[in-house]
């Protein structure tokens, strides 16, 4: 409809005179239009959908978006349940956590409790996301440029995606992994190998190398790696020297206790030193430390995975509706969606779940955005060297280095601060009774309220830091793990004891854990 | 087809910019979710084996084989992780949505409960005390159900097929009922018989002709005549003729009775606790789903009794408390009436299960036995009488109507006796392997 309107005073307040401002989406004026919208209405088509992503794939190209090739896989809604159930993987190995995820969801999805998940990514090479057949165009539309472009993108320029992962060898992995657990289960039973998942699982957080790039994924060399064990290894072995074989096929270094580093990779040693684990133990160990390690960027970069990609599809579908490719219709639905998405309750509301990463991250690129277009004198200050740069670059930027912590210092900004009215509050040993206000969003609070959204988010903050300090240099030949105690923090009780009960059915000797301050103080210890 | 979940390592087939690859996996077949969901139930048997058996006695007997919702207590459901305890040391956290707190102030900490300052990972990690619900499908259901029966391979030769004549449509035949005649398969054999006929008639002359050119003038004036009678006869062929006829044929099959009806008996008198009940109740349920599967529909009539029968609905007869003596003849006599009232009739297949603790006298057994001998077990297609004596004395006797019973015989006549939940499928099983050695 505004193809055919000839460029006049209007062009450049296309909404009607009585409005100040535009109160639905309106196109940016000036621009070439299509006639037509590439399709409107509901209903889509697999053909729809093609001229969607290529239109999508045009405007990505254009704004500099550097993405794996995406693969669409269209499901049913079951499917989708399928999925979730299985953090999203299309193959994964059996386990009754995944059975209780799905039958949870199907339960709220049944009651009308919970919707289904909109998008699903899996950050392989191409990438594949996926479209539910009862989405509408608008939000097949939306998820495709969410999941197959924006998240698509980040996976693919984030250094810690780039590093960690290797997006083209997960899904070997997985199915490799899941027939091994099945020959498993036929060759050992059920409750065996049930009971040793459930306790990697516990520990799976402790199963990452943070620093290091672990080793490729290649099914290959793991499958050949695992019939040179198992066979040399159950030929050998025996319950009661299994300790004395250990360590035969890697060099043999004297364990000698002064020689010993601290390891925070928990289930790597277990798995490399456990004194009485089968060889086939061993590797349920390995594989869920495989897994975890594939899904450690993931639990470090959620605002920044998150907000990226809500940006992404923000960005591109108002770039369609420039260009004259959907209607006002589509704009309204998927706006609709947007909302619900990036909505973020107040700490008190009853609807309050924490802090919301999608619309955490989209109001910071959103602001960085708006930073590079349109800076005030506060984001000259702030931002000097942002302010007026291209936006395409400084959000390649933001995408490119950062995980969730780093972005929040880096980019936080007094707007966004000031928008989401974040505040920060104290929890002191001093008084327990109440919580201390100790920043808000004022001129003074900002920088604190933005350091402390930054600590929140490190991993530090809410996994406990573990780490090996001592193990089989006595007869008792027990495992001693240590926890580096910050500001006071201790460990919960209950949830220690029985998080160490699954230590020591790896480890099958006794188990301390012992809380430490920053001068090696021992603070408490906790004994199997 | 479109299978294999192998995307890794290559790039998309031709390095064409823009293309795009939707594949459709909506017809994959479903079931992945399928193993960890067993995994589930196979972790929390008891748990939910619990539940599904309350779940059980709630039900009616038509709804016992359908899925349902189920919930089981969360306790062992959590999935623990190493967390700090907020109770220790001191922190700092961010929240949203400030309204007019400024620094300084103090705000009363939250007590018990989810703390809603912590960081949204705490969430989900604590000891999951809430019951846990979510719904099984009706295999499951019947799984857990029949856990102590072993669960049944519902087998349909188990019962011998009931078979009744019915008409149907064999194709057509040339004889019938004006009412039934197939006028366009009529014209249209009209139109095949004139086509042949024409042909041949064609074949005749042409050879007639050569004749002629041949002949000579005598024999040639004949051959013309010939020709003349069959061009003639050709011109003139009948638009129809009898055996141009077309009827609809129906012949007769054989076709099992689609309709069923199970009438459970039960003896509801002071003697029949709760207990004897319920092992009433399974036995019903299980003759329920097995007819169930085999009808599709099935009525189901309850007729229960003390000194007198009467007709009650399912809630009634399960729950709703009477006292009083037992005649059993009485229950029998309105089994028969209804039977003969609304199921009478050769495609009704009439089951009917009987269950009773056996307490009658002596006389009250004697016309019982001979009232179903004679008048009730020729209408049904089976009557199986369950025995479910007293779980007291340690020595058991035959029970009266038991002992009653022994002058009964009859292909469709079968007897067990019940002492436990563990009891009924095996019962189950013996009464239709009966019919099918029969």
């Amino acid at each position: 409809m505004m193809a055919t309107t000839p460029p006049d005073i209007d062009a450049h307040r296309p909404w009607p005179k009585l409005l100040t401002r535009a109160t639905v989406p309106m196109p940016r004026p000036g621009l070439p239009r299509r006639a037509e919208p590439i399709a409107t209405g509901t209903e889509w088509t697999l053909g729809t959908l093609e001229k969607f992503d290529r239109a999508i794939a045009a405007h990505a190209g254009r704004l500099g978006l550097d993405t794996y090739p995406v693969q669409y896989e269209l499901i049913t809604a079951s499917q989708m349940l399928d999925l979730c159930s299985t953090v999203g993987m299309p193959i994964h190995y059996p386990h009754w956590s995944f059975g209780k995820q799905l039958l949870s969801q199907e339960h709220g999805y049944r009651k009308g409790m919970t919707g289904l998940a909109y998008e699903i990514v899996i950050n392989t090479n191409p990438a594949i996301a996926y479209l539910m057949e009862t989405n509408t165009l608008a939000l097949q539309v939306l998820v495709m440029a969410h999941a197959g472009y924006g998240h698509n993108a980040f996976f693919k320029t984030n250094y810690l995606f780039r590093q960690f992962t290797q997006a083209d060898a997960i899904l070997d992995y997985l199915q490799f992994a899941r027939s091994f657990i099945q020959d498993c289960e036929m060759q050992y039973g059920w409750r065996e190998v049930e009971s040793v998942l459930d306790c990697c699982h516990a520990l799976a957080t402790y199963g990452v190398d943070r620093y290091r790039r672990p080793a490729r994924l290649s099914v290959k060399r793991e499958r050949a790696r695992l019939n040179e064990r198992l066979k040399f290894t159950e030929k050998h072995y025996n319950a009661d020297f299994a300790h004395l074989h250990m360590h035969e096929r890697d060099e043999p270094e004297p364990e000698a206790v002064s020689a010993f580093e601290p390891q925070e990779n928990l289930l790597y040693f277990i798995e490399k030193s456990a004194p009485r684990l089968q060889p086939w133990q061993r590797e349920l160990v390995r594989i869920v430390r495989k897994v975890s390690q594939y899904f450690y960027p993931q639990r470090l970069t959620k605002v920044a995975n998150e907000g990226a990609a809500t940006f992404w599809h923000y960005t591109l579908l108002n770039e369609l509706y420039d260009a004259g490719e959907v209607d006002d219709g589509f704009m309204l639905e998927w706006i609709g969606n947007h909302g619900d998405v990036v909505a973020q309750p107040p700490f008190d509301a009853r609807g309050y779940h924490g802090l919301n990463p999608y619309a955490l991250g989209f109001s910071i690129f959103r602001d960085i955005r708006r930073i590079c277009d349109v800076p005030t004198d506060e984001d000259r200050q702030w931002f000097p060297g942002l302010a007026g740069s291209p936006w395409q670059d400084a959000i390649q930027f933001a995408m490119t280095n950062f995980k969730d912590d780093s972005l929040i210092e880096q980019y936080l900004s007094p707007k966004v601060i000031r928008d989401m009215r974040l505040f920060m509050m104290h929890d002191g040993e001093d008084d327990r009774a109440h919580y201390n206000v100790r920043a808000i969003h004022n001129e003074s609070g900002y920088m604190t309220v933005r350091q402390g959204l930054a600590a929140q988010y490190r991993s530090e903050a809410y996994i406990p830091t573990i780490v090996v300090a001592r193990s089989g240099d006595d007869a008792e030949r027990a495992l001693l793990l240590q926890h580096r105690v910050e500001s006071g923090r201790m460990l919960d009780a209950k949830s220690t004891e029985t998080v160490l009960g699954y230590v020591k059915q790896l480890w099958k000797f006794d188990v301390v854990l012992e809380e430490i301050d920053a001068d090696g103080t021992r603070l408490k210890i906790h004994r199997t | 087809m479109t299978h294999g979940g192998a995307t890794a390592g290559d790039a998309p087939g031709p390095a064409t910019a823009g293309l795009v690859r939707i594949v459709d996996r909506r017809a994959d077949p479903p079931g992945r979710g399928a193993v960890n969901r067993e995994r589930f139930i196979r972790r929390f048997k008891d748990d939910i084996k619990r539940a599904a058996d309350e779940e059980f006695g709630k039900r009616s007997i038509k709804d016992v084989g359908r899925g349902g919702r189920i919930s089981i207590p969360g306790r062992g459901l959590a999935e623990p992780r190493l967390t700090h305890d907020d109770e220790s040391g001191s922190r700092d956290f961010v929240l949203p949505g400030n309204r007019d707190y400024v620094p300084g102030d103090n705000i009363v900490r939250p007590r018990g409960g989810e703390d809603d300052g912590a960081d949204g990972d705490a969430a989900g990690t604590g000891e999951g005390t809430d019951s846990f619900a979510f719904a099984l499908s009706r295999e499951e259901f019947l799984a857990l159900f029949f856990d102590d029966l072993e669960l049944p391979n519902l087998e349909r030769t188990r019962f011998g097929e009931m078979s009744m004549e019915r008409m149907r449509r064999g194709g057509y035949s040339r004889e019938g009922l004006p009412a039934n005649l197939l006028p366009g398969m009529t014209v249209r054999m009209g139109i095949a018989r004139r086509i042949a006929l024409r042909g041949a008639l064609a074949e005749r002359i042409e050879e007639l002709e050569q004749e002629c050119a041949g002949a000579e003038n005598a024999a040639r004036a004949e051959l013309l005549e010939q020709i003349e009678a069959l061009r003639r006869r050709r011109e003139h062929l009948p638009y129809l003729e009898d055996v141009d006829r077309r009827y609809r044929s129906r012949v007769p099959t054989a076709a099992p009775a689609t309709r069923a009806v199970m009438l459970c008996l039960m003896d509801v008198s002071g003697s029949m606790d709760e207990r004897k009940k319920d092992l009433g109740k399974r036995f019903f349920a299980l003759l329920y789903l097995f007819l169930e599967r085999k009808y599709g529909h099935v009525d189901v009539i309850f007729v229960r009794h003390t000194e007198t029968a009467e007709e009650v609905d399912e809630q009634r007869f399960f729950h709703d408390p009477q006292t009083g003596g037992t005649l059993v003849q009485p229950a029998l006599a309105l089994a028969y009436q209804i039977i003969q009232a609304r199921f009478a009739g050769p495609d009704w297949n009439v089951y009917v299960a009987q269950a009773s603790d056996g307490d009658c006298t002596g006389e009250d057994g004697r016309q019982s036995a001979a009232f179903l001998a004679q008048q009730l077990l020729p209408l049904v297609r089976y009557f199986a009488y369950i025995d479910i004596p007293s779980s007291g004395g340690w020595f058991s006797r035959a029970s009266d109507l038991w002992q009653s019973y022994d002058a009964v015989e009859g292909r469709a006549f079968a007897r067990r006796t019940v002492r436990d939940r563990s009891d009924i499928w095996p019962v189950f099983r013996e009464l239709f392997a009966r019919k099918q050695a029969a």
